[in-house]
C-alpha cells in the first residue's frame, strides 16, 4: 500500500512519500522516488496504478516546463494544480482514464505555500494537510520515506525517514 | 493556364525578373527552368531585410547578439524579442519575419519537451536544429504554403559539454559554424568575424562577448543601446545581458580601440 502525506506550514510545505514499488506481495524496489519536480517550487507526488503514475506525472511535468519556456515565467502552484485536475478530468470519461492519486505541493511568491489534494476521480481540494493511503495500519511495511520541504528558496531534501534497522 | 505559365517562364529565362506576384510559377511550387525555387529565394530576401543577428561559439560560452530596432515613442520596449530560449540549454536568434519566427520557436519548444518526455534526455543542439530545418523544408515542398521567412542562429551546449552554433535558412539547410551572422549587413559582419575570430579572441568568456559586440558595432548605428546580447555558459541557463553591462563593455571596447590607434600612431612616428 502506498502512502503520501503533505502538511502546509506558515511559510513552507512539508511532504513525504514512501519508497516502495511493489507488485502484489513482492517489493520490487525500496528506493523508489514518487515525487516529480514540476518546477523550481512545485512538487507533484503521485501514487496509483503502475505505469499510469509515471506517464501522467511526466506528461504534466513536461507541460509545466513548456509553459515556462513559452512565457518566460513558471506556472503558479494553483495554476499547475488546476491544469493537472483538468487533464485528469478530461481523461476520466475516455476509454483510457488515469488511475492516480496526487498531492501537489508548491510555494507561490505572492500567495505563499499551498497544498492541493487530487484523486483519481479528478477532485481538487486545497487543504492545510492531506494524505493518500492507509498509512496508519500499513506503515510497518513501508521501510523508508523520502521527505522534502518547499519554501521560498525552493525544494529542499530532508533526511530520509527509516523505520527499524538501517 | 499552362500556356500562360509557359510564356511567363520565357520571361524569366531572358533574365528579367518581372514583378514577383505576377509570376504564377512562384505561387505554386515548381522549379524554374534554371533550377531555382523562387519562393525560397524570395524568402531569403525577406531574411536580408531583417535586423542583424550574430552568433559566436566560444570555449565555455556561446553568445548571441542582435540589433535592436528602435521602437516608436509610445511603444513599450520589451526587453527580449529576438533572442528566445528553446530549452534550458538551447536558445536561438532569428532574422526575418517575426511572426514566422514565433511559430517556429513554438514548435521547437514543444519538440524540446517532447524529446525529454520520450527519451528522458535534453535535446542536442544539432537535433533541434535538424528539427527546425526539417520543418522549414516541409514548407518548401507543399502546395499552397509559403516558406518561413526566417534564418535562425541556434546556440547551446550538448549534455557532454560541447558548445554548438548552427544556422538554418528558409530552404531548410543547416550548418554548424564557429561564428556567423544573419540579416541585414550579414556579409559585412561575417567578413569582420572571418578576420577577427581567432583563438585568442575567444580565449575567455568576456573576450567572446566583446567579439560579438564588436561585430555588431560594425553595422549598428547608434552603438550600445541598440544591441541586445544573450549568453549561455556551460551548465547555466540563458542569461540576457542588461543594457548597463553592454554599455560597460562598449566603453571598454572603445577604450581598447583608442589605445590601438595610439599605439599605431606612435609606431608611425618612430
Amino acid at each position: 500500500m502506498e502512502y503520501l502525506i503533505g502538511i502546509q506550514g506558515q511559510d513552507f510545505v512539508l511532504v513525504a512519500a514512501d519508497n516502495v514499488a511493489a507488485s502484489s506481495i513482492i517489493q520490487m524496489k525500496h528506493d523508489y522516488d514518487k515525487m516529480f519536480k514540476l518546477s523550481e517550487k512545485i512538487l507533484l507526488l503521485c501514487v496509483g496504478e503502475a505505469g499510469d503514475t509515471v506517464q501522467f506525472a511526466e506528461y504534466i511535468q513536461k507541460n509545466v516546463q513548456l509553459y515556462k519556456m513559452r512565457n518566460g515565467y513558471e506556472l503558479s502552484p494553483a495554476a499547475a494544480a488546476n491544469f493537472t485536475r483538468k487533464n485528469l478530468a478530461d481523461y476520466l470519461r475516455s476509454r483510457t482514464p488515469y488511475h492516480v492519486n496526487l498531492l501537489l505541493a508548491g510555494y507561490d511568491d505572492t500567495d505563499g505555500p499551498g497544498l492541493y489534494y487530487m484523486d483519481h476521480l479528478s477532485s481538487l481540494a486545497k487543504a492545510p494537510f492531506a494524505a493518500h493511503g492507509y498509512g496508519k495500519r500499513f506503515i510497518l511495511n513501508l521501510p523508508s520515506f523520502t521527505v522534502r520541504l518547499i519554501d521560498k528558496e525552493g525544494i529542499h531534501d530532508l533526511e530520509k525517514l527509516t523505520l527499524g534497522a538501517k | 493556364m499552362r500556356t500562360m505559365m509557359c510564356s511567363r517562364l520565357d520571361e524569366e529565362q531572358s533574365g528579367h525578373r518581372t514583378h514577383p506576384h505576377l509570376l504564377l510559377s512562384t505561387i505554386f511550387f515548381f522549379f524554374s527552368p534554371d533550377g531555382h525555387l523562387f519562393q525560397v529565394e524570395y524568402a531569403q530576401e525577406a531574411v536580408k531585410k531583417g535586423s542583424t543577428a550574430v552568433g559566436i561559439r566560444g570555449k565555455d560560452i556561446v553568445v548571441l547578439g542582435v540589433e535592436k530596432k528602435s521602437v516608436a515613442k509610445l511603444q513599450e520596449e520589451r526587453t527580449v524579442r529576438k533572442i528566445c530560449a528553446l530549452d534550458e540549454h538551447v536558445c536561438m536568434a532569428f532574422a526575418g519575419l517575426t511572426a514566422d519566427a514565433r511559430i517556429v520557436i513554438n514548435r521547437a519548444r514543444v519538440e524540446c519537451q517532447s524529446h525529454r518526455l520520450t527519451v528522458e534526455d535534453p535535446v542536442t543542439v544539432e537535433y533541434i536544429t535538424r528539427y527546425i530545418a526539417t520543418l522549414k523544408q516541409r514548407y518548401t515542398q507543399s502546395n499552397g504554403r509559403r516558406p518561413f521567412g526566417i534564418s535562425a542562429l541556434i546556440v547551446g551546449f550538448d549534455y557532454d559539454g560541447t558548445p554548438r552554433l548552427y544556422q538554418t535558412d528558409p530552404s531548410g539547410t543547416y550548418h554548424a559554424w564557429k561564428a556567423n551572422a544573419i540579416g541585414r549587413s550579414a556579409k559585412t559582419v561575417r567578413e569582420f568575424l572571418e578576420k577577427n575570430y581567432t583563438e585568442e579572441a575567444i580565449a575567455g568568456d568576456n573576450e567572446a562577448i566583446k567579439l560579438a559586440i564588436k561585430a555588431l558595432l560594425e553595422v549598428v548605428q547608434s552603438g550600445g543601446k541598440n544591441i541586445e546580447l544573450a549568453v549561455i555558459r556551460r551548465n547555466q541557463p540563458l542569461k540576457i545581458l542588461e543594457s548597463k553591462e553592454i554599455e560597460t563593455l562598449v566603453t571598454e571596447i572603445e577604450k581598447e580601440k583608442e589605445e590601438e590607434a595610439e599605439k599605431k600612431k606612435q609606431k608611425k612616428s618612430t
